[in-house]
């Protein structure tokens, strides 16, 4: 067992099923995703089975079971996204990336995911990558974000 | 209430946070109901900043604000202040809600209203921030001055209550919002908050609430439109030892945030009325129930909490009234059905967020199996005015079937945008030509599409009809929880109609049958009929009407047999688009076409000859080699081998490619 998960479970010492939810959250910050060995973990830590905890992490969208890229781009699919012309945005981001929603690339640089209603319809169709938010999209700006990030992931490796 | 002369001169004094706190608790809080003496008035216009010893900037950073470019304005006014060294003090504020003018900055000079700039990016700071400071008005955006009894105005500028945005709305839940600083309990205090909880506990029974709630007539915002007072009064009355009170502030509809931007913009709000809610009902425990994702809300919310425990209003024994009530933020996972009462509780409890079905309603039997009460956020925003203001005070607000105000997200096609507080009974016609200020570019209106739980449009014909449950009921639609996207012409509805069953085919959470399989199949019929025929037998026009006849029947079922109202509610998209705009869906049955051109698989594409300079381009990029032609000739497509993906129309540089 990690001691950095010891430490997470010190958190939530009264073992509950109330804390399934919170548990996994709190793990899914620390370490980016939920590892097979981890929800072992949690089932002996709370005495849940495993499946169960499946059960439940499964259902809801956002626990991942595999690691995301270093620039994780959330794409708005709400309504207002939608009538703006969300659809070609991710269709041209998936071709670029050659990626689905829920996945990350081969060289663990892009991953992506759609979420429903970011909270700035007037301002769609829009995006965000890191916490920063790329607005008012078009296919042209799409490559320039990509090719950005690239350009900058590169120079970075090279320093 | 009368202050002594010497006792005054202690106020007037009161600077550090201990004695603001002091004054609040002894002097507001405690007795809320009489008048305030002149001093006492005076200083807390001080306390809650409608008069400032000195300069003060807000900046808009609610989530709206920051994806605008907020957080930049805000670095670049510290840095400028912190060059000037001038005194200044610097707030991050809420959501005034007119996004569309985000990023916007306040500034507030001693002895003077308060004036409002929009779009403010990094670039213009120093330009704004050397005008205002040396009391010059700027040739900026200036969205108004705020008015006020106290303060001198500004000459030549308009009040903000003059902007049309602003003249049609009716603010009362959204009063303090982006005006008063999200988690300073002083202010919210200052400015009347918690005083209506205060009171309560002190003066009113749980009963005596609850009666005053069903009296108002308030009822639930979260779409169903049930009366606030009675659900509450059954868990009152319901025997048990331990209750709860639930507030869902999960908002799930893709098409909406005004709960989030108010939880944003005064978190106290919420605070003060799960207190009140929980005292209702006799709750000594309120768990918020909030998405992970809504990061700010959430730290604001938290922040909120601190400070009011600060004051003593959340905990043990409080103000000595014997009353316990403790509030939990709830962080909870992603899944639109958590928005279903039942659902919820069991994402509480740790388990899927499965609905269960009623009865045992949870007012009998909810968390835990103790009586429950889940309210919406909306909803308990407006029970601390109540409150404060009397049931015939918010009766006078609305029509005669719907009281007080509702909430939207005005967003699309129009000229102003963001979180807009209606009174009920106003018309939609006023919603988009007042406040939205027409559509935004000079294309046709075509509908107003409600919130997705409800799955309704609002059409030219039926513009006139006012916010209002039954107006909406008799017409067939529902309010839903508070949505309005407004679109034109070049939005396809069937498309849209598309959009709503695939998200109800993902959200479905797949415990019953018909909400299960019936999405599933809906999303079928949509894709078949918005799809180019592939193959002989399948998709031909008959097969593809059948289809859409066969929607109806399907959608009855799924209505009637779903267990929540998630499923109950998935077909009203596709059966409200069959009503009003049939003649969209039979040009993709019958002609396979999209007359807004934007069903992707049902375009045609075609190379105009004389435009093509045979590049080959388009010929080296087509996935399923449809296009032929040789170098430096016209190309041609290859109808039956295209599969519309559009790559052609992209890569052409001559605008050869055309859609027919």
């Amino acid at each position: 067992m990690k001691p950095e998960l010891e430490e997470i479970f010190q958190k939530f010492p009264n073992r509950q099923r109330e804390d399934l939810i919170p548990l996994l959250q709190q793990i899914q910050d620390d370490f980016g995703f939920l590892s097979k060995e981890i929800i072992t973990g949690v089932g002996e830590y709370l005495d849940i089975s495993i499946n169960k905890i499946y059960g439940v992490a499964t259902f809801y969208d956002n626990f991942r079971f595999g690691p995301v890229g270093r620039y994780h781009i959330r794409v708005c699919h709400g309504t207002a996204c939608h009538v703006a012309g969300t659809s070609t945005i991710l269709q041209e981001l998936e071709r670029q990336l050659r990626i689905k929603p829920g996945e990350t690339d081969k060289e663990g640089l892009f991953s992506l995911e759609v979420v429903s209603c970011i909270g700035a319809c007037g301002l769609a169709p829009l995006l965000e990558i890191n916490e920063e938010y790329f607005t008012h999209l078009n296919l042209e700006k799409i490559k320039d974000i990509l090719a950005d990030f690239r350009e900058k992931e590169q120079n970075t490796y090279e320093s | 209430m009368q202050i002594s002369g010497k006792k005054s001169k202690i106020l007037m004094k009161a600077k550090t946070s201990e004695d603001i706190k002091k004054l609040l608790k002894e002097q507001v809080l405690s007795d809320p109901v009489n008048e305030p003496s002149h001093e006492l008035k005076k200083e807390l216009s001080y306390i809650g900043r409608e008069r400032v010893h000195e300069p003060v900037i807000y900046v808009g950073m609610a989530t709206c604000g920051r994806a605008a470019g907020a957080s930049k304005t805000y670095e670049a006014i510290k840095n400028y202040l912190n060059e000037h060294q001038l005194k200044v003090q610097l707030t991050e504020g809420g959501c005034v809600g007119l996004c569309s003018a985000e990023p916007i900055v306040d500034i507030q000079l001693p002895g003077k209203t308060r004036l409002s700039f929009s779009n403010i990016t990094e670039d213009q700071v120093e330009h704004l921030l050397d005008e205002v400071m040396n009391n010059h008005l700027p040739e900026l955006n200036i969205i108004g001055q705020y008015q006020s009894d106290i303060q001198q105005p500004w000459e030549g500028v308009k009040f903000i209550e003059e902007h049309p945005f602003f003249s049609g709305q009716q603010k009362t839940l959204l009063k303090n919002c982006g005006i008063i600083d999200p988690v300073a309990v002083d202010q919210y205090i200052a400015r009347g908050g918690y005083q209506a909880f205060s009171s309560a506990i002190a003066r009113l029974t749980p009963a005596q609430v609850c009666g005053e709630i069903e009296k108002s007539g308030l009822a639930g915002r979260g779409g169903g439109g049930f009366s606030t007072g009675k659900k509450w009064a059954a868990t009152l009355n319901a025997v048990s030892e331990q209750k709860y009170f639930v507030c869902n502030a999960v908002e799930s509809d893709p098409g909406s945030y005004m709960n989030r931007a108010i939880i944003e913009s005064n978190p106290h709000g919420l605070v003060e009325a799960a207190l009140l809610a929980a005292y209702a009902v006799g709750a000594s425990k309120a768990y918020i129930f909030i998405r992970k994702e809504f990061k700010l809300a959430i730290e604001r919310l938290k922040k909120a909490i601190v400070n009011a425990k600060e004051y003593g209003l959340i905990g043990h024994n409080i103000f000595d009234s014997g009353v316990n009530i403790d509030i939990i933020v709830k962080e909870g996972a992603r899944a639109f059905v958590c928005g279903e009462e039942t659902a919820l509780i069991n994402s509480i409890e740790g388990k899927r967020a499965m609905p269960t079905s009623k009865p045992p309603y949870p007012a009998v039997k909810g968390l835990w199996n103790k009586p429950t009460i889940v309210n919406n956020v909306e909803t308990l925003y407006n029970v601390p005015l109540i409150i404060k203001n009397g049931a015939e005070w918010f009766r006078k607000t609305g029509n005669e079937s719907s009281k007080g105000t509702k909430l939207f997200t005005l967003s699309g096609k129009v000229k102003n945008y963001g979180t807009i507080e209606v009174p009920m009974g106003i018309t939609f016609r006023e919603i988009i030509d007042k406040i939205g200020g027409g559509m935004s570019n000079g294309k046709n209106f075509k509908a107003i599409v409600l919130g997705i739980n409800s799955g309704s449009y609002i059409v030219e014909e039926t513009l006139d009809v006012q916010v209002d449950f039954e107006a909406l009921r008799k017409i067939g639609s529902a309010l839903g929880s508070g949505a309005c996207v407004v679109v034109d012409d070049s939005t396809c509805m069937v498309d849209l109609a598309k959009f709503f069953t695939a998200f109800f085919q993902k959200e479905s959470c797949g415990k019953c049958i018909p909400c299960r399989e019936g999405t599933a199949r809906m999303l079928e019929v949509m894709q078949g009929a918005t799809r180019r025929p592939v193959g002989k037998k399948s998709h031909q026009p008959l097969e593809r009407f059948k289809g859409v006849m066969q929607l109806k029947g399907l959608s009855s079922v799924i209505k009637d047999t779903s267990l929540c109202s998630l499923g109950k509610s998935s077909p009203n998209a596709i059966l409200n688009t069959l009503k009003n705009f049939k003649k969209e869906f039979d040009a993709h049955i019958f002609e396979r076409k999209c007359p807004a051109n934007v069903c992707r698989d049902l375009r045609i594409f075609v190379i105009d000859v004389e435009q093509c300079t045979g590049c080959a381009a388009c010929f080296k990029k087509c996935p399923v080699d449809a296009i032929i032609g040789s170098p430096r000739y016209p190309h041609f497509i290859v109808e039956e081998k295209c599969i519309g993906c559009g790559t052609c129309y992209e890569v052409c540089k001559f605008n050869a490619v055309i859609i027919k």
